[in-house]
């Protein structure tokens, strides 16, 4: 499966512009977290808090989720195998790596507690049928497929946080939310940008990830008329 | 005129849920229930947040949370906009140029909610950053890094206690902003390593960060939430009604 493919299609489905209140009530409504609490290995994450009828939609998120996390844990593991990374870097592209493995794990066992299957890895064209064939090789390139995975993580995972509402299961998907928010941040300062959106300032590719960074409504408001800050700095992404 | 406009349009966006809907269900209703419907108002909606002696509560349910986040956010702009009044010695252009930006947003969060707020919206606090040497770069880099990380695990901690759909989209939209503030801090004060997203504060096992309710304490924060803003605060404010 082509890397970017895989990262279009999830960026299409949490646009956040286009991400329906209806749609969020579909989903959310159906979670089963009673059921899905049933075995806890999670205790702590998984105390259930509510009561829906049906399972498979907060399955469906976390597989979801699991895959962009199997996406950035392998890219990490062989971008530190590759050699592309510089020493300079190495500990800062490390840790990275170590926490999305760490959410690969921790989103299997959520899944498992939930009664569903965790979805299987896919296979991954980090080169997406050749357009970054210097990905391994060319750490400019490395950096900047990096920053896709990350701002898309951190979209993803705050388009779907309203299909959890009310449940622990937010809270788990919130604290990998924030995760995925530091090393975005992190990922466009190595790339000599700012850590926050300033702006269609970004120049990232895929474009479509990118889109729509200009935004200045938020909950149907304009951002620049409540403050005098400039909307090059709203900060709310 | 145009304030009038967007005051209305706020209040459709924001006040939507804080409509006494339990109120009016039950007024039609008997003394009994009327007296219920009250009582649900009031758990729902305590759009009033009170000051009680010289405390400032944030009430109830999601006006409250929005409260607490706009106390934090207070506090986070007047902390910044301190630091750019006057930046420590031998300040780089790359950390000015964060420290400015990090204000900048942390005055729109801040406008944001109290606009967001009207009306229920607590008063404005005020500070007191005596503890801070503001000529020191570790001093404010450190304080920085404490609100950052704070305001992070506060937004993940009450993501959960949110009912309107709407207000988890906007905190998540702020916190992933937080969390990039707390990434910039932290590698500027241990550049290069893995402390932009540090074992202190990310569960290396897990691989998740902090979320902390406002008035929770563990064995890594012994100080609640609360108990923490309130260090800096000569208005101090409580939570009473949030966990």
């Amino acid at each position: 499966m082509k890397a970017i493919k895989i990262i279009e299609t999830l960026n299409n489905e949490v646009n956040e512009k286009e991400f329906s209140r209806r749609e969020a009530f579909n989903k959310g409504i159906n979670l089963g977290i009673k059921g899905l609490f049933a075995a806890i290995p999670l205790g702590m994450l998984l105390k259930p808090t509510k009561t829906y009828a049906g399972t498979s939609s907060a399955v469906d998120v976390l597989n979801f989720a699991l895959t962009l996390e199997y996406l950035e844990a392998k890219f990490y593991s062989m971008g530190l195998s590759s050699g592309v990374v510089p020493g300079t870097d190495t500990a800062v592209i490390t840790q990275i790596g170590k926490h999305e493995t760490s959410h690969v794990a921790t989103l299997k066992a959520a899944i498992s507690a939930a009664g569903g299957t965790p979805v299987n890895e896919p296979n991954f064209d980090f080169t997406a049928g050749g357009t970054y064939a210097d990905v391994f090789t060319n750490y400019a390139t490395f950096l900047t497929l990096a920053n896709a995975f990350e701002d898309t993580g951190v979209r993803a995972y705050k388009g779907q946080a309203v299909n959890l509402l009310g449940t622990d299961l937010l809270t788990a998907a919130l604290d990998i939310h924030s995760v995925e928010a530091r090393h975005a941040s992190e990922i466009r300062r190595l790339r000599g940008q700012k850590g926050w959106v300033s702006g269609n300032m970004t120049a990232g590719v895929p474009a479509a990830i990118y889109a729509g960074e200009d935004n200045i409504t938020q909950g149907g408001v304009d951002v620049t008329t409540v403050t005098s800050i400039s909307c090059l700095y709203y900060g709310i992404l | 005129m145009k304030e009038q406009n967007l005051q209305e349009k706020l209040q459709a966006v924001f006040a939507a849920p804080l409509k006494r809907k339990s109120f009016l269900k039950y007024t039609a209703l008997s003394g009994t229930a009327m007296v219920l419907g009250l009582e649900a108002c009031k758990k729902d909606n305590n759009n009033n947040p009170t000051p009680s002696g010289s405390v400032t509560d944030v009430g109830s349910g999601d006006p409250g949370i929005l409260n607490f986040a706009y106390a934090l956010e207070q506090l986070e702009a007047a902390f910044y906009i301190k630091v750019n009044a006057s930046f420590y010695s031998n300040i780089t252009t790359d950390e000015k140029q964060i420290l400015t930006d990090i204000m900048n947003h942390e005055v729109a969060h801040r406008d944001f909610f109290k606009a967001a707020l009207g009306s229920a919206a607590i008063k404005t606090l005020s500070f007191d950053f005596s503890s801070i040497n503001f000529t020191d770069r570790n001093s404010v880099l450190s304080t920085a890094k404490a609100l950052e990380d704070t305001g992070v695990s506060a937004y993940n901690g009450a993501g959960k206690y949110f009912k309107s759909p709407d207000y988890l989209t906007l905190a998540g939209k702020i916190v992933s902003v937080e969390a990039r503030h707390a990434s910039a801090i932290r590698d500027l004060l241990m550049p290069k390593t893995s402390s932009f997203a540090g074992d202190d504060v990310i569960d290396a096992t897990s691989g998740l960060d902090y979320s902390r309710t406002p008035n929770a304490t563990d064995s890594a924060h012994p100080m609640s939430i609360v108990a923490t803003a309130n260090t800096f605060l000569t208005t101090k404010i409580s939570a009473t009604l949030l966990p």
